[in-house]
């Protein structure tokens, strides 16, 4: 029994199962794999694989597609999330999202990070100021904002507006981080400060990360897995995935042969 | 099966169409601007003209009528001791009852038809006859605000009753505006904000209302500005023409400065005088929405935040 405790807390989820479809199209076929705890997982794959609806899918956020249907079971921390009793408010709350594009909303840098410790009841103007400067330290903006936190973030360049969306879900304390190619808008200067920025993060958070480079996935994540057409082909440690992958499909993709 | 592999074919001669610079081609195009350009210039200075022949008509009209006495005394039959203060407090009234109910109903259903239903076939049917009611003549409505507040709710011809008819009018006009503003918020901003845990209301309230708001205010501007010149529904509430109280509350009959222009307008043969009176009526009335509408545009420029 208390063996299974211990493998049970070294990860944080435990897909099982899990199919989902967009009206009568299945986008994902029978995933099964588990997310380790303060490890960076990179998920790779050709466009249209499903790499981005499986990322979606972890803090069901594709629920917002109203056709949307799915089977079988996430276990976050050991509790089904497609369960009638977790409410996606606080599933999102602890498993936070950085996105494609940099979505800041039009307002001044400090309100975008404190927005989620508002909205979940913090209003003493110095807890709020003390969550802007950590979370943007942690997101290594502090110095470059530090003096126009009451500016537009849309004055903001795309590199700093994906940090400050960082920044944004780190100040709620999220456990988990799931981002859906985070560096696709951004130049090479901008892309390596993020990657940057994930490897000092994953001490403290899980990390998953839908990339479509695998240069960024070698770089940057502990384990890799390789989806195509809606399954998951191969998922091992990064390195495996990269010298000597056991599928001959990830190796052609890694290797370049298409995608 | 998976094989993308990418062809390259960029020989000259492999091309299947050239591309030539044709000089006369280029020259049609660019005279073709220039006379849309014209063509679209005129447009405006037309329009113009019509407003600046408008504003210089009333303007000349009213010279000397528009005085203290004008603006707080109380209506006369002879022209000289008339005053509109009455019809003022009647469309103020107006404005104070269509501004809320409007805004709080029309936004509201905006919000529920773009953020809350499921979009389907129901609420398809709902957005079409939205349309469609906006397009309802004005007399119809006063019909029903008849049957309905004057006769049903007893509030005879208040300016109560008065108001809730015009914004039963305009609603359909701040509904669709509004439904319209709320559609152009990017759809990332919701994400954004359900990915950190708050609920769909907390980011209307806080994301999705605030970026429509410019929007919006563009639409509430058009139609409560349409609903303080409309006569035609308060005429078919029994608005008396010719009142000479000042109201006091809600509840009390009114006139409004449309209806007194109507009134004036129509007597100028036996008193050509009333013709001023008009005039000045109208300068009254336009200050009134002009006024009106600086505080609505200078909250929109407020919130006009830039991407």
């Amino acid at each position: 029994m208390s063996k299974q405790i211990i493998t049970s807390e070294e990860y944080v989820y435990d897909v099982q199962g899990l199919n989902l479809w967009y009206g009568s199209d299945q986008a994902l076929n029978d995933i099964n794999m588990k997310i380790n705890k303060n490890e960076v997982t990179a998920i790779i794959g050709p466009s249209g694989c499903g790499k981005s609806t499986f990322i979606k899918t972890l803090n069901r956020m594709i629920e917002n597609i109203p056709i949307v249907k799915t089977s079988g079971e996430i276990l976050y921390h050991g509790k089904n999330i497609f369960d009638k009793s977790v409410r996606v408010e606080e599933l999102r709350t602890t498993v936070g999202m950085v996105f494609q594009k940099p979505n800041p909303f039009p307002k001044s840098i400090f309100e975008n990070v404190v927005y989620g410790p508002k909205i979940h009841g913090i209003k003493d103007k110095q807890v709020l100021m003390e969550i802007c400067e950590t979370s943007l330290k942690s997101a290594a903006l502090w110095t470059e904002v530090k003096d126009r936190l009451h500016d537009n973030a849309y004055g903001l360049s795309g590199g700093q507006q994906q940090r400050l969306c960082i920044a944004r879900c780190l100040a709620v304390q999220p456990d988990v981080i799931l981002m859906d190619e985070p560096t696709s808008a951004l130049d090479p200067i901008a892309t390596a400060k993020i990657e940057e920025l994930i490897n000092r993060l994953k001490s403290e958070y899980t990390i998953a990360i839908v990339t479509h480079s695998m240069q960024q996935a070698g770089r940057i994540s502990d384990k890799t897995a390789f989806f195509l057409m809606g399954e998951l082909i191969e998922y091992d440690g990064t390195e495996i995935i990269f010298s000597n992958p056991r599928d001959k499909r990830t190796e052609d993709y890694i290797t370049g042969r298409f995608g | 099966m998976m094989n993308y592999e990418i062809e390259l074919t960029s020989k000259e001669a492999d091309k299947a169409y050239k591309i030539d610079i044709n000089k006369k081609r280029i020259d049609h195009r660019i005279l073709l601007n220039n006379i849309a350009k014209k063509a679209f210039f005129s447009s405006m200075i037309f329009a113009l003209i019509v407003l600046g022949l408008l504003l210089y008509r009333i303007g000349v009209q009213s010279i000397g009528w528009i005085d203290l006495q004008f603006l707080t005394g109380k209506l006369s039959i002879s022209p000289e001791k008339a005053g509109i203060f009455g019809a003022i407090i009647g469309t103020v009234g107006l404005i104070c009852v269509v501004i809320p109910v409007t805004l709080v109903i029309g936004v509201s259903t905006a919000i529920y038809l773009e953020e809350y239903a499921t979009q389907g076939k129901i609420s398809g049917f709902i957005k079409v006859n939205l349309s469609n009611l906006a397009s309802v003549p004005s007399v119809i409505f006063g019909l029903l605000g008849l049957s309905l507040f004057g006769r049903f709710f007893n509030l005879g011809s208040s300016i109560l009753a008065g108001g809730l008819t015009l914004s039963l009018l305009v609603l359909p006009i701040v509904v669709v505006s509004s439904q319209e503003a709320i559609k152009a918020v990017p759809g990332f901003l919701r994400e954004a904000s359900n990915g950190m845990g708050a609920d769909k209301w907390t980011t209307i309230k806080k994301v999705v209302l605030p970026v429509a708001l410019p929007g919006i205010l563009t639409g509430a501007i058009l139609a409560i500005s349409r609903a303080i010149g409309e006569t035609a529904p308060l005429v078919v509430l029994g608005i008396p023409t010719l009142i000479m109280r000042v109201p006091k509350s809600f509840m009390d009959d009114f006139t409004t400065l449309p209806i007194q222009i109507y009134y004036w307008t129509l007597d100028t043969v036996l008193t050509p005088e009333y013709a001023n009176l008009a005039a000045a009526t109208i300068v009254v009335l336009l200050v009134t929405l002009f006024l009106m509408n600086s505080v609505a545009i200078f909250i929109r420029n407020k919130y006009q935040r830039g991407f």
